[in-house]
């Protein structure tokens, strides 16, 4: 195995992510894109990390950081998607437009 | 190194097996019409990734994967997804129009990382698979080397819950709070 092959296949799903986030309106939808990103990056710090060999594991501490991190950013993005649609009763992007001028 | 060569390797036909599936799972996830079936391949896109870490030799964070992603936060989007939507049949309106620009972009983002990672790293070689990281050296590390990241990432965590507590729960009007009427 080269470690490129890890590497294209991260950047084809980080593309993905990009893609869902730019298209998507529901907020929900959102969070699931920027998930499959966070996922892209812990997929070349485990590659680097195979292939650097460093004997205190770095690469994989730092996947575990980002998986702890994502795991925080989805308990506060689903809290703040609920108070959006609890106040507005919608949860697409393209109808929140109270701070748009 | 030839294509030919590289094939010929087994541990690179599941390789290709694993990534097919992560990539046609993504690409569900973005396109899916139905809001749980788009987080349930998020399962499939987030599973393939815990088996190319096994490919990888790192078994402690593919299986802190699978529990910390498909465990516990699929079943977070869950609830939030039945949350915000009664129905959740199909839906025509989860896109925007506009998908042509975000596209290209994607595209564009996607030759630059690969065309980028090509150039600079070639054919390099990852370690060889049978030799698992000892998680031993794992967590060595992480209580060792990486203490402070690691309380802090404990306390971005309890921030975390007591953020996400704060903001969902319902304010009780001065009425309600009189007669004692909990949330």
């Amino acid at each position: 195995m080269i470690v490129n092959q890890f590497l294209i296949l991260s950047a084809a799903l980080f593309a993905l992510g990009v893609y869902g986030l730019l298209v998507r309106r529901n907020i929900v939808l959102i969070l699931l894109s920027v998930e499959l990103m966070l996922n892209a990056v812990n997929i070349n710090l485990v590659a680097f990390e195979a292939m650097l060999d460093t004997t205190e594991a770095l690469g994989q501490v730092f996947a575990i950081f980002v998986i702890t991190v994502a795991a925080a950013e989805v308990g506060i993005g689903l809290a703040i998607v609920l108070m959006i649609f609890r106040n507005r009763r919608s949860a697409n992007v393209d109808e929140l437009n109270l701070m748009r001028w | 190194m030839t294509f030919e060569s590289w094939i010929s390797e087994p541990v690179n036909w599941v390789f290709l097996l694993i990534g097919l599936a992560v990539l046609v799972s993504g690409f569900r996830v973005v396109t899916s019409r139905n809001v749980v079936h788009a987080a349930l391949f998020l399962v499939g896109a987030l599973g393939g990734s815990a088996g190319l870490f096994l490919l990888l030799s790192a078994e402690f964070v593919a299986w802190v994967l699978v529990l910390v992603y498909i465990g516990a936060v699929i079943v977070l989007f869950l609830f939030g997804i039945m949350i915000t939507r009664a129905p959740t049949g199909l839906d025509e309106g989860l896109d925007s129009g506009r998908k042509f620009w975000p596209a290209i972009l994607s595209l564009a983002v996607f030759v630059t990382l690969a065309w980028g990672s090509i150039d600079a790293f070639g054919a390099n070689p990852v370690a060889t698979t049978g030799t698992a990281t000892v998680t031993e050296v794992l967590g060595e590390s992480l209580l060792g080397r990486f203490v402070i990241p690691f309380e802090v990432v404990g306390f971005v965590l309890l921030a975390a819950l007591i953020g996400g507590i704060t903001i969902a729960r319902r304010d009780l009007t001065p009425v309600e709070e009189e007669s004692g009427v909990a949330g």
